[in-house]
């Protein structure tokens, strides 16, 4: 690997003089910007397309690889594990994790193992295989791969992480699109979605688009409530609750 | 009772889309039906057995998907609501010492403000499910077990005529060994107001621990640790109750900031329903009977906890923020 790496450098010095100018365009679009969550939420349909395009503005005319990942809001995490301890089920051991994505999605236009080899695929994080999830403190390597494996089987039976590969699209060598979609249970923030054209095993082209994922209406108001006014909050679900019962006592005593 | 088969008997496809409902605080989507379902079934326990029904919301939610902070915290809010009307009924009719029931508030209020330190510290060892899930199998296996005995003593007594042995004493000797003495006139006790504080306290424990109302606990503890009659038992034990889930509340929305007010609000609607066709139900049936029933809901809740606590469960890993 080490001995091809001038050869690599020479040929991407050639690419930049000689080709460079024909790397493509990549003009990607999102079907929404906004996703809002009120009530009735049950998750969302988000469709990234857009089109490839050569600096002449013709066609790209070649054959590319289109890979879309869609990325949440990052949070640092605990994964507890359980473990059978005398008979029973419990949080045994754990790991912390920096940047854990709470939303993680990639579509490709093939499998991504034939699209790129390992390293590129690891650098551009395509596919869950080669999350950087950042483990916090020094762990041995099979541990963090256990942790790593258990949290994306996790994330990815609750809809959370997901790897669709063959759902983009391409049309006509120039446009391509993607359907990827959100569970309700998506936490609020910015989305960043994150579009690759490859050639040849090469990244040649990538572009980012925004989605902002945010309570709005009733929903935001509970939600800043309950986080700002606890007391206000607390009081209102008491008075709610008391009055409920009161009523209904009311009401089926006469009835 | 499992949601699923709820929410298949319930409503077709078709509804199941129109009554989807976010919950703000849970962050996920639910059918509302099967919320308002499950409010009304454990509304129509504690409505024929006086019992909060807390017991099997909080499992019940889980099961379903909410967060298991967010589900004890609404769920304390169902228990207010479903006792709220039972209150008011036995106030009418003298059912409550007032007396004792503010002791027993008292402790219980001490033990929301313990329960919550024990929450906060579990939490953070990542060992409060486990815990809970312990609780819930010595408590409901516990107490489920005493209740089917004493309730199958009392049908067969009263089918071979004979009637059941008088109780020997009226409190434990325990109770009678405590420090300084008060006079409870309407419960008829003349004892040491520390045994109803730290029963008031060991609920409210477990009320801010395990979204239960406690009643399951409060009312055999008084009637055979305190002594007190059966005539005050189930209205005092509503009356603190009561107080105890309106603090608890209270303590979740400014610690945990959990409540989820939809959430609690489909439970209400449901339970406070279901309290009142419950209370319907206990008129008709033989209250041996309904014990027995109470019972082997109680010993199957535990029994289930118990399998999950020994099986692998489904989930081996689980994701807490930081």
């Amino acid at each position: 690997m080490t001995g091809r790496k001038p050869l690599r450098l020479a040929s991407l010095a050639a690419c930049l003089l000689l080709l460079g100018a024909r790397d493509p365009i990549l003009v990607p679009e999102i079907s929404q910007h906004e996703i809002q969550v009120r009530q009735g939420f049950t998750g969302a349909d988000l469709l990234l397309f857009g089109a490839v395009l050569s600096p002449e503005g013709s066609r790209a005319a070649q054959d590319y690889d289109i890979v879309v990942v869609l990325e949440g809001p990052v949070q640092s995490i605990v994964l507890r594990e359980k473990q059978k301890v005398a008979g029973m089920w419990i949080n045994a051991d754990s790991l912390e994790f920096r940047s854990a994505p709470s939303y993680f999605a990639v579509a490709s236009s093939r499998p991504i193992g034939k699209i790129v080899d390992d390293k590129t695929a690891a650098i551009y994080e395509l596919g869950l295989k080669w999350l950087q999830l950042s483990p916090i403190g020094v762990i041995e390597p099979r541990e963090q791969k256990r942790f790593s494996e258990g949290l994306v089987d996790l994330m990815r039976r609750q809809g959370l992480y997901r790897e669709d590969e063959g759902s983009v699209r391409i049309s006509g060598q120039v446009l391509y699109q993607a359907r990827i979609s959100l569970p309700s249970s998506v936490q609020t923030g910015t989305y960043t979605a994150e579009t690759f054209a490859i050639r040849g095993g090469k990244v040649v082209a990538s572009a980012i688009t925004r989605v902002d994922v945010k309570k709005e209406g009733f929903e935001r108001f509970v939600a800043v409530a309950a986080e700002r006014n606890g007391w206000l909050y607390g009081l209102f679900a008491v008075v709610v609750s008391v009055g409920m019962g009161w009523i209904a006592g009311r009401l089926f005593a006469r009835g | 009772m499992a949601p699923s088969g709820l929410l298949a008997r319930t409503c077709r496809p078709s509804v199941a889309k129109a009554m989807d409902v976010y919950l703000p605080i849970a962050n996920l989507s639910v059918n509302g039906l099967v919320i308002i379902g499950l409010g009304a079934l454990t509304g129509l326990l504690s409505g024929m057995f006086g019992v909060g029904g807390g017991f099997l919301t909080t499992p019940l939610l889980i099961f379903y998907g909410v967060p298991p902070t967010v589900a004890a915290a609404s769920a304390a809010s169902q228990v207010t609501g479903a006792s709220v009307s039972g209150a008011f009924a036995q106030a009418r009719r003298g059912g409550i010492d007032y007396h004792i029931g503010a002791v027993l508030v008292a402790g219980g209020v001490i033990g929301t403000g313990l329960g919550s330190l024990l929450f906060r510290l579990l939490q953070s060892l990542g060992q409060i499910d486990t815990v809970i899930n312990i609780l819930y199998v010595l408590l409901l296996g516990g107490i489920g077990g005493l209740m089917a005995q004493e309730s199958i003593a009392a049908l067969r007594a009263q089918k071979s005529g004979q009637p059941l042995p008088a109780r020997k004493r009226r409190h434990h000797p325990l109770v009678a060994s405590l420090p300084l003495r008060w006079r409870f006139y309407r419960s008829g006790l003349y004892i040491s107001p520390l045994a109803p504080l730290l029963l008031g306290m060991a609920t409210g424990i477990l009320t801010m621990l395990m979204g239960i109302g406690g009643g399951f606990i409060l009312v055999p503890a008084m009637l055979y640790i305190l002594g007190m009659g059966v005539n005050v038992v189930v209205g005092t034990s509503l009356f603190q109750i009561l107080f105890v889930t309106m603090v608890t509340t209270m303590m979740h929305a400014l610690t945990t900031r959990a409540v989820d007010i939809v959430l609690a609000g489909l439970l209400l609607v449901g339970s406070v329903t279901g309290a009142q066709l419950g209370t319907f139900f206990a008129q008709k049936a033989k209250p041996e009977q309904l014990r027995l029933v109470l019972a082997v809901i109680v010993l199957a809740v535990a029994l289930r906890m118990a399998l999950g606590l020994g099986y692998r469960p489904d989930e081996i890993y689980t994701v807490v923020p930081l």
